[in-house]
């Protein structure tokens, strides 16, 4: 076991590495225009862009950067380990700013997944426990509208009606819970929500599914011929065998969302990971958006190796050599 | 074939119907049958003669919205298929256990062996875990799995076949049930391990002298063990009696294909013969006996009126069977088919 967590850990390295030096590529290769016309004001000369050119780093071919980039990240610059580099817009600590900004996201996403998982499952135990019956119906009906709402609009007429109309939250931005438990709450209630329903959608589907298909086999015939009650046929014996998939699905689910809340972000303005680095993209500023990339792909193979090893403890039939 | 008060269980007029979308699918019609103290009932029939679901039915396993039961099972002066849920649920896994077919498939495998067989003890007994365990312990040394203190703590995928067979029979035990319903419990088994199954269970039955229905669609399972045999066509009861009688003169001529298509050492492969066709869809069963189409000796009424379940007028010392055939028609062509039990010879 420690010999295969071992070896995961380093191929985690690889795909970090390996997925930096794509953003590198794509960065470059794809004609986005030059950053150094960004920063150097309006009319430069040739001579002030060589300048800034070289002040960024832009003037070596792009492998030499990448190679520089690792160099910093392994031995850490002079914001410390591991070195992010700065930003070009302002040249500041691109690690102190996507610190900044992780906060936001991790809670959002902390937040938002405990309600997903804990409704998606409930109502699709429900649903499938009373299958066939207008709970049912109703449930799945929740979970089509779920899945096919789009984030934006739910997000905007969630802070419409129960923000603007009702008042009963707070409204967009975001507020540490250092500064405020409650504003914390109230800010992050209504993007928790929106966020959570699309997710809770999917996973009330998949426990319906996953529940009904267990309930059919053979062991859980033979535990409702021992005499086990019915509520403990369907949660000791069906629940149990049907959450190995929901388990994966919701390492990754979490993991893809360090940097994939774009939409949850922009619209309650909460200025997380996603939109930082979107908007660092549309402003040409690779070191923030490789600050970002770095983060979410670690988030995502971490998240990988956690499940994996999950696995095992939650299918005795899964080892690992 | 025994007293009244060793009597227990009475099955009478079950039926078990499937409503689905291409109409009512009759499963079981109209089987009664007694099972007494002592006495093991080898129901034998090919598949989707309604022998496993007339099993599934009594022990309440059925979905029960999506079917049809009526008839009467009684078990010490209860009906059975009237009983709340919970009635049924105290007396499942205690007095009446159950042994299915695919042990591959029928014990959990996210558990550990000893603990599924010690949730089978605190299903029906307020007793403490250990206690519990304890008897895990105690039952799977008893089914013959050795090393049972430490194999208790194994999972399902790592017992074979056998093994597995035997904790499904020990977890079946933990209660000192009165039946044991045995459903195919050695078809997906090695025959070598067949033989050691089919005499743990009759040991089983001997020693806590209890009654055992021994669901097969392989006659040579019970030819060694049943005392009474039930043969079972397309839903219904084609011939039942003492097992002795219908191996030495079988007087239905579905019974006589079994035999006639059952391999053994004496017979060479081309005496072999199968029974042709396959059983009816049980959607739209045959007019008249439901194996007419199949019947090598069918005559003028077959299709048309259905034979009852009856004792021929003429020999009131044989068994039920259900044909139109002339009695001396079936005493000739059983005497050919009898075959001698090991246990018969002595």
């Amino acid at each position: 076991m420690t010999l295969y967590i071992a070896r995961r850990l380093l191929w985690t390295i690889v795909v970090v590495f390996c997925v930096i030096a794509i953003t590198f590529v794509v960065f470059y290769l794809l004609p986005a225009g030059d950053p150094a016309l960004r920063f150097a004001g309006k009319n430069p000369t040739t001579a002030e862009l060589m300048t800034i050119r070289h002040r960024l780093g832009l003037d070596k071919p792009w492998y030499i950067q990448f190679l520089r980039f690792a160099w910093h990240f392994f031995r850490g610059d002079k914001y410390g380990w591991p070195g992010l580099g700065y930003t070009y817009a302002s040249g500041s600590s691109v690690k102190a700013l996507v610190f900044a900004r992780a906060p936001r996201t991790l809670f959002l996403i902390a937040g938002a997944s405990v309600i997903w998982l804990v409704s998606g499952v409930a109502i699709g135990v429900l649903s499938a426990v009373k299958r066939r019956t207008l709970v049912d119906r109703l449930a799945m009906g929740f979970a089509l509208f779920g899945i096919s709402t789009p984030v934006f609009w739910l997000g905007l007429m969630a802070l419409y009606i129960v923000w603007s109309k009702l008042g009963l939250t707070g409204g967009t931005g975001y507020v540490s819970p250092v500064d405020s438990i409650t504003g914390f709450l109230s800010h992050m209630i209504l993007p928790w929500t929106v966020l959570a329903l699309l997710y809770a959608a999917f996973y009330a589907r998949m426990t319906r599914n996953n529940l009904l298909e267990t309930l059919g086999e053979d062991y859980i015939r033979t535990a409702r011929a021992k005499g086990l009650t019915e509520r403990r046929v369907i949660f000791r014996h069906g629940l149990r065998a049907s959450l190995t998939p929901i388990v994966t699905m919701f390492g990754m689910d979490v993991a893809l969302l360090v940097g994939g809340a774009v939409i949850t972000e922009s619209v309650f303005n909460l200025q997380g990971l996603g939109y930082l680095a979107i908007n660092s993209a549309l402003q040409q500023d690779l070191p923030i958006v490789l600050g970002v990339v770095l983060l979410a792909s670690v988030a995502v193979a971490v998240a990988n190796l956690l499940v994996d090893i999950l696995y095992a403890f939650l299918d005795p039939r899964v080892r690992y050599a | 074939m025994s007293s009244s008060h060793d009597l227990l269980l009475d099955v009478r007029g079950l039926t078990v119907r499937f409503p689905t979308p291409d109409g009512v699918v009759q499963a079981v019609s109209d089987v009664s049958f007694t099972l007494s103290r002592g006495e093991t009932l080898g129901v034998v029939g090919e598949s989707g003669s309604g022998k496993s679901v007339s099993n599934l039915a009594i022990m309440g396993l059925l979905n029960q919205q999506r079917t049809a039961i009526s008839g009467e099972v009684e078990f010490m002066g209860r009906n059975l298929l009237t009983l709340p849920p919970d009635e049924l649920r105290k007396i499942r896994g205690k007095d009446i256990a159950m042994v299915f077919q695919d042990p591959f498939a029928c014990l959990h495998p996210m558990y550990r062996v000893g603990w599924q067989i010690a949730e089978a003890v605190t299903a029906h007994a307020s007793v403490g875990k250990k206690a519990a365990w304890a008897r895990a312990v105690e039952l799977l040394d008893h089914v013959g799995i050795p090393n049972a203190k430490s194999r208790a703590r194994d999972f399902p995928h790592q017992f074979s076949g056998g093994m597995r067979q035997r904790a499904m029979i020990a977890m079946a035990l933990v209660h000192n049930p009165s039946i044991l319903i045995c459903d195919e419990p050695t078809t997906a088994l090695d025959v070598t391990v067949q033989a050691q199954i089919l005499e743990l269970i009759e040991a089983v039955k001997r020693e806590f002298d209890i009654g055992v229905i021994l669901v097969t669609h392989d006659l040579g399972v019970i030819a060694e063990t049943a005392t009474t045999v039930m043969v079972m066509y397309a839903g219904r009861i084609m011939e039942y009696g003492p097992a002795q009688q219908i191996f030495e003169r079988p007087q239905h001529p579905y019974a006589w294909g079994l035999l006639d298509s059952m391999p053994s050492v004496e017979k060479r492969l081309s005496a072999l013969v199968p029974i042709e066709g396959a059983p009816p869809s049980l959607l739209s069963p045959p007019s008249g006996c439901p194996f007419h189409p199949r019947c090598r000796y069918r005559f003028e009424p077959c299709p048309t009126e259905r034979p009852p379940l009856a004792v021929p007028t003429q020999a009131p010392d044989a068994h039920a069977d259900a044909c139109h055939l002339s009695w001396e028609a079936k005493q000739r062509e059983g005497g050919k088919r009898s075959i001698a039990r090991l246990g018969d010879a002595a």
